[in-house]
């Protein structure tokens, strides 16, 4: 063969191989998408759920989510938004996005975060006579490796914690991994957040928590534990959820 | 070569990890719970048979100076679709190990064997000495996942063994386990019975 052709039958056969690779991934990217969405979406509504309690292993998860109502608010004045596009917003993403978030002060940024989205996405549970019962709030902060993604759960009062958890971490297994641990994640329900000054008092401590306010420390996890701590102490003070639980406590969302 | 022989030999006396030490770096990462060794094995086994099944189809137009970005080429674009499915089936073991999913591509064993052999022999001999090398790496996995679980965590395939003391019960974890060095001392043991067993593998 020349070297002309031999030229040739390389592009020809580099060509081709590229497109039959690529209509086959493309094929099975665009049949399996619908399924992966879905997955992704149920696996949220466990997260949310899971993290108030309010399902056990094995139950249906779209039965259970029925109950919850997903609202958008404002951080700022925490009021609803009505015009919100529930379904898609996604606070997370929103905090990265220059446009749709606000810095953090300098001062206020504890958790080290930068940036903390306009609006907020949470997820609530009414009693019988309309009246709250669960708040499910979005949460995260830095731990040693990674940012941990959470939901933290609130009572009626807005104040006792109805449950914790995350969904997202990539801290050492067995060390700082350890804020999966159900035992751990116990321990958070029934503390309280704000302290009778209404200061925000929780927080993770070394070694065995201490009454109402602490939570036992993770051994060998103290940044881990200290990220913890940190992000709660962000997202519930004034630049975070407060003026949202005011707005709660009034009975006006 | 007998195709019995393809699928069986790779297992214990050719094992693509004990004997050739490929695949090190999977073996090591995703090796803390069983549930994932499996979806992982199932993965990369299925990467390695079609993966070689393909090479070896077109072996006889490939022009030899592409011949390494076509293999790379076929093997990501496996890698992709078993990542797809893995996140449509197994959600759940996908999220926990979905950059290792991805590092299937960069696996030694895979590209290792359609070099090899997919590059020099007919499709179904290719095909099943794929599955048989991802046996033998799979044998390798869940032997090193067993232990890492049972005596990293206490449990096996998520079901409590040993009740551990931090959950009230008598079981010690050993942390070391759940780290990734531990995997190596696993490896390196198991080699140590494969080769003490057959002479023949000693290097000199």
């Amino acid at each position: 063969m020349s070297k002309q052709n031999q030229t040739v039958k390389t592009l020809v056969v580099a060509g081709l191989l590229c497109f039959v690779c690529s209509v086959l991934v493309s094929v099975v990217v665009v049949t399996l998408r619908p399924q992966q969405a879905e997955n992704a979406e149920l696996d949220m509504k466990k997260n949310i759920l899971m993290s108030a309690g309010l399902i056990e292993k094995g139950d249906d998860i779209n039965q259970a989510f029925k109950s919850i109502e997903t609202v958008v608010v404002d951080m700022q004045t925490g009021k609803r938004v009505e015009n919100a596009d529930v379904e898609d917003f996604n606070q997370v993403e929103a905090s990265k996005n220059p446009k749709k978030s606000v810095k953090i002060p300098a001062s206020k940024d504890v958790a080290g975060l930068s940036r903390r989205s306009k609006l907020a996405k949470v997820y609530l549970k009414r009693d019988e006579t309309g009246k709250i019962n669960t708040l499910i709030l979005n949460q995260w902060g830095k731990g040693l490796w990674s940012t941990m993604y959470g939901f933290i759960a609130l009572g009626p009062d807005m104040n006792t914690v109805k449950g914790f958890g995350y969904y997202s971490q990539g801290e050492t297994p067995g060390l700082g991994g350890e804020v999966d641990n159900p035992k751990w994640k116990n321990l958070w329900v029934g503390k309280k957040i704000y302290n009778e000054e209404g200061e925000v008092a929780l927080e993770v401590v070394k070694g065995q928590g201490q009454g109402q306010y602490e939570i036992d420390g993770l051994s060998g996890a103290t940044i881990t534990a200290n990220g913890v701590s940190d992000s709660i102490e962000y997202w519930f003070g004034e630049h975070g959820y407060a003026q949202l639980l005011e707005t709660v406590k009034a009975g006006e969302l | 070569m007998s195709i019995k022989k393809l699928v069986v030999e790779p297992i214990i006396s050719n094992n693509p990890i004990a004997l050739q030490i490929l695949g090190i770096c999977s073996a090591l990462a995703v090796t803390v719970q069983l549930k994932n060794v499996f979806v992982m094995c199932a993965a990369v086994t299925m990467v390695i048979a079609f993966a070689n099944l393909g090479v070896s189809l077109i072996r006889n137009h490939v022009p030899s100076s592409i011949r390494i970005i076509v293999q790379m080429t076929i093997i990501a674009s496996l890698v992709i679709i078993a990542e797809q499915f893995l996140k449509a089936y197994v959600y759940d073991q996908w999220k926990t190990m979905a950059v290792y999913v991805g590092l299937i591509i960069t696996n030694c064993i895979v590209m290792g064997r359609t070099e090899a052999f997919g590059m020099k022999n007919g499709p179904v001999e290719s095909f099943f000495d794929g599955i048989g090398n991802g046996l033998g790496y799979s044998f390798i996995l869940i032997v090193v996942g067993f232990f890492r679980e049972l005596f990293g965590s206490g449990k096996l395939l998520g079901f409590t063994i040993f009740d551990l003391t931090k959950d009230g019960g008598w079981y010690q974890a050993n942390g070391l386990m759940l780290l990734p060095p531990s995997a190596f001392f696993i490896i390196g043991l198991i080699i140590w019975a494969i080769r003490t067993k057959d002479p023949s593998q000693i290097e000199e």
